[in-house]
């Protein structure tokens, strides 16, 4: 039995989750799109949480072998998209048998059962050792597939694109708003195996061993807080929840004790933030009504270019030629993008300038909260995006000299590992 | 949600400014004569010395910001040619009238005799009274220029310069729309009244000091200040007012309660805060229930002053009757430099205790917005106290972004939590 304290930020686009032991130790962390239901997103991310936690779980009882974990990782996600495509489907012929679909009911069954039938060696595809994945999220990942299925079983004449298109769109959202549970107890047997299968020299016992005791350790789940824009829909009282800006700084400083301004660049918010020696919040500043320039801009320009999210960043480092832009209205964003194209403008280069652009609205963020203070962290899903990072570090440079501008891999869970903090912090009180 | 909860003077003001909207519906029938001027600087005393009804069109438009109609005006008024970034009390009273001219209480709004422009710190009511000369037609303007308070005092010169045009421009005025002399008894005996009401306004601004405060100096107090800053300075019926308001707020003090919100007494003060730039009207409950809600108070507030700074010792003096009006105008806060404007709020802050300050900054309120960051900052550094920055509007509802104020609302007063150390 361990005791385990979880914040969960709620974003605008994404949901995170961070799990603390008592020593304050990142030991889970979970993120999923946060789709149109709330409640069943915090579930989810706190399940992914509690997923990852027991492979740390499993690490930690017999050393790290990062490949065999790695391994074991993939293969049980390979096991919870399969499941999710099984509802999927179930969901699917529900909806063919429904009075809409009365005329063509038998054919479009067939349709979508061989979509269906498709899908699966995809997803196999997608967790293949050594696959990239274009999106960690089953939506994004089932979508595509379908999409493409669909395109090539659609027939005009009978079952027509859009008919099969907005089956999916229902049938997704029914997928969603199912929370699913106990994910590692239910799957860590197959994904056990698949793994032994791939590495047949690893030791076995050991890892079976191990994996029995990840799975069969109680968490306790002794605290929670929860953040970000959906906070007020968690099912938890007044005093667990807390305010993302709170959470983006003391987060910050767990990653990095010397920040002092902390940039988060989110789905919809750009905050500038400046935190005291102990990470706490002194004053902040954050865009106002529109959301121009935010993380939500990136994937509508990546929509756009038909790239995905991660993909944008790599790109723009290739221009030689920067673009200058000066407008980031997110709702424009495709007409200047298609504009510049039609001038003959390179992808790069335009990407590079969006990012330039981003950032320059960030600054005068940062201008209003106090300036740029040694040491800034930059955090939210859009620090994980080289381009931005390199723009605001040649914007910090060229305005407030050398600073030390951290970033992390992890810094779109900032948020919730402050209010993870928050969370063992409050216990910490009760306790005394 | 149980019916909204009003305070007895609430109500009795409700019901003097509907005597007055109907009593401005049949000012003409009756043969009186109308005079639209603006809320700071206001020569009410004077105006209704000459028996004429003031009427102003700041209180208009905010009024139909509170009844959800300001929407409907503001679009009416784009439709007519005026630019999303003009000032929304411009935009929804000529929307107003382009709709008909039927003000707050569903009464119609006579059309004006004279236009009274005493422009005092906005230039944007030059512009205004233009427009408005240009629906109306031929109504004649008296202008009363009110030089700024450069220096953070007034100075002697100043006072004689607001006088001579008194004596030059505004009384001739008056005495030909009215068709009455001037009465300087008259005067003095409604400024004698000003004063009476004048010194249970600041009772009852300062009763905020105490702890638990009795009153919300922000959103209780922009109704405290209705009717003196608007249509009823110098009357009886004002000092019934705040007579009744100063022992209701007495009773509260008494049993150590706090502020009357909508939805019944607060609970218990957790937040004393101070703040400057006027209130969102459109929204106004909702914006006041983020506070109350978290249990944050207003203690005082700058908007409260736009018609006069009696809490720092101005009244109006009945024995030197345009000089105290000179005065008054010249020292209403929108006539205030921003060094004066940083002063009086960091005494605001230290002799109100308070834990933090909000700059509600409004969108389409230049003359309250500029230099509101600096003020933020420099307040911060004088006081220690954190405050924390709004973005608003007056009366456009396009311009609530209940999510975006909410959530910086909730951040900064778990800021100040943090910063008390009592939350962890």
């Amino acid at each position: 039995m361990i005791d385990v304290f979880v914040g969960i930020d709620l974003g605008s686009t994404t949901t995170k989750a961070v799990v603390l032991d008592n020593d304050g130790n990142v030991i889970g962390r979970g993120i999923t799109n946060s789709r149109s239901n709330y409640d069943v997103a915090a579930l989810i991310v706190r399940e992914e949480a509690f997923v990852r936690t027991r492979f740390t779980l499993v690490e930690r009882s017999i050393g790290v072998d990062a490949g065999v974990i790695s391994a074991l990782e993939r293969n049980l996600k390979l096991q919870q998209h399969l499941e999710l495509l099984a509802r999927l489907q179930e969901a699917m012929s529900m909806l063919a048998a429904g009075p809409k679909h009365r005329g063509h009911a038998g054919d479009l069954k067939t349709r979508l059962d061989e979509i269906a039938a498709g899908m699966e060696p995809l997803a196999r595809q997608h967790f293949a050792a050594g696959a990239t994945r274009r999106s960690d999220f089953f939506r994004d990942l089932a979508a595509a597939d379908y999409m493409h299925l669909a395109e090539q079983l659609a027939d005009p004449k009978h079952i027509a694109f859009d008919v099969l298109c907005g089956v999916f769109d229902a049938a997704i959202l029914a997928v969603e708003n199912l929370p699913v549970e106990h994910a590692f107890e239910r799957h860590i047997g197959a994904a056990l195996e698949a793994t032994l299968a791939e590495h047949p020299d690893c030791d076995a016992d050991g890892l079976r061993r191990a994996v029995e005791e990840a799975r069969g350790e109680e968490l306790v789940e002794l605290e929670t807080v929860g953040t970000g824009y959906g906070r007020a829909r968690l099912p938890f009282p007044k005093e667990q929840i807390r305010s993302e800006i709170l959470c983006h700084g003391l987060g910050a400083h767990a990653m990095f004790p010397e920040t002092r301004t902390v940039l988060d660049i989110g789905g919809q918010d750009t905050k500038a933030i400046q935190v005291d020696a102990s990470g706490i919040v002194t004053s902040f500043q954050m865009n106002d009504r529109c959301a121009a320039g935010c993380g939500r801009y990136l994937g509508y320009i990546a929509d756009e270019m038909n790239l995905a999210l991660h993909e944008l960043g790599p790109l723009a480092q290739e221009s030689r030629t920067r673009v200058k832009i000066n407008s980031t209205c997110t709702v424009f964003a495709g007409a200047e993008l298609r504009e510049r194209l039609s001038l003959g403008q390179k992808r790069e280069d335009i990407l590079s300038g969006l990012h330039r652009a981003i950032i320059l609205r960030a600054m005068s963020l940062l201008a209003r909260s106090g300036g740029i203070n040694d040491q800034l962290t930059f955090t939210g899903g859009v620090a994980r995006n080289p381009a931005a990072v390199a723009a605001l570090r040649d914007l910090v440079g060229e305005n407030y000299g050398a600073r030390t501008i951290n970033t992390s891999p992890d810094s779109i869970y900032t948020g919730s590992l402050g209010a993870a903090l928050f969370a063992l912090r409050a216990a910490e009180r009760k306790a005394a | 949600m149980s019916a909204v909860r009003k305070e007895d003077s609430m109500l009795l003001q409700k019901q003097m400014m509907s005597d007055h909207y109907d009593r401005l519906a049949s000012a003409h029938d009756e043969g009186r004569k109308v005079v639209y001027t603006f809320v700071p600087g206001n020569l009410n005393e004077l105006v209704r010395s000459f028996g004429l009804l003031p009427v102003l069109p700041e209180i208009n438009a905010l009024q139909s910001g509170l009844r959800k109609k300001s929407g409907e005006y503001i679009a009416e008024a784009e439709k007519n040619g005026h630019s999303e970034d003009v000032c929304t009390y411009v935009k929804c009273d000529i929307g107003m009238l382009k709709k008909g001219n039927i003000g707050p209480t569903g009464t119609q709004l006579p059309k004006p005799d004279l236009l009274l422009l005493s422009y005092t710190g906005c230039f944007t009511f030059l512009k205004w009274f233009e427009l408005l000369r240009e629906e109306y037609g031929d109504v004649p303007v008296a202008m009363l220029h009110v030089p700024y308070q450069a220096n953070g005092r007034i100075e002697p010169h100043q006072r004689d310069y607001v006088v001579q045009q008194m004596r030059t421009e505004v009384i001739p005025k008056l005495e030909q729309v009215s068709g009455r002399a001037y009465d300087e008894d008259r005067l003095r005996e409604m400024l004698r009244l000003s004063a009476r009401a004048e010194d249970d306004l600041v009772w009852t601004l300062e009763s905020a000091k105490r702890t638990p405060s009795p009153i919300d100096a922000y959103f209780g107090g922009v109704h405290y200040i209705g009717p003196i800053f608007s249509a009823f300075r110098g009357t009886q019926g004002a000092v019934d007012y705040y007579t009744a308001l100063r022992a209701e707020v007495q009773e509260r003090l008494d049993a150590g309660q706090g502020p009357v919100t909508p939805e019944g007494p607060m609970g218990t003060e957790k937040y004393r805060l101070v703040v400057e730039g006027p209130p969102n009207w459109t929204s106004f409950r909702e914006f006041w229930k983020m506070f109350y809600d978290e249990g944050a108070v207003f203690v005082a507030s700058t908007y409260t002053k736009v018609g006069g700074l009696y809490d720092r010792g101005f009244r109006h003096d009945p024995d030197h009757p345009l000089e105290t009006l000179a005065d008054y105008c010249l020292g209403c806060y929108t006539n205030l430099g921003l060094p004066t404007r940083v002063d009086l709020l960091e005494q605001y802050i230290n002799d109100y205790n308070a834990d933090g300050f909000l700059v509600n900054s409004v969108k389409s309120c230049n003359s309250f917005s500029v230099g509101q960051l600096m003020m933020l900052r420099q307040l911060e550094e004088r006081t220690g106290v954190p405050g924390v920055f709004i973005e608003n509007d007056l009366v456009d509802p396009r311009y609530f972004s209940a999510a975006n104020i909410k959530n910086r609302i909730e951040s900064y007063l778990q800021m100040l939590d943090q910063k008390r150390g009592k939350a962890a």
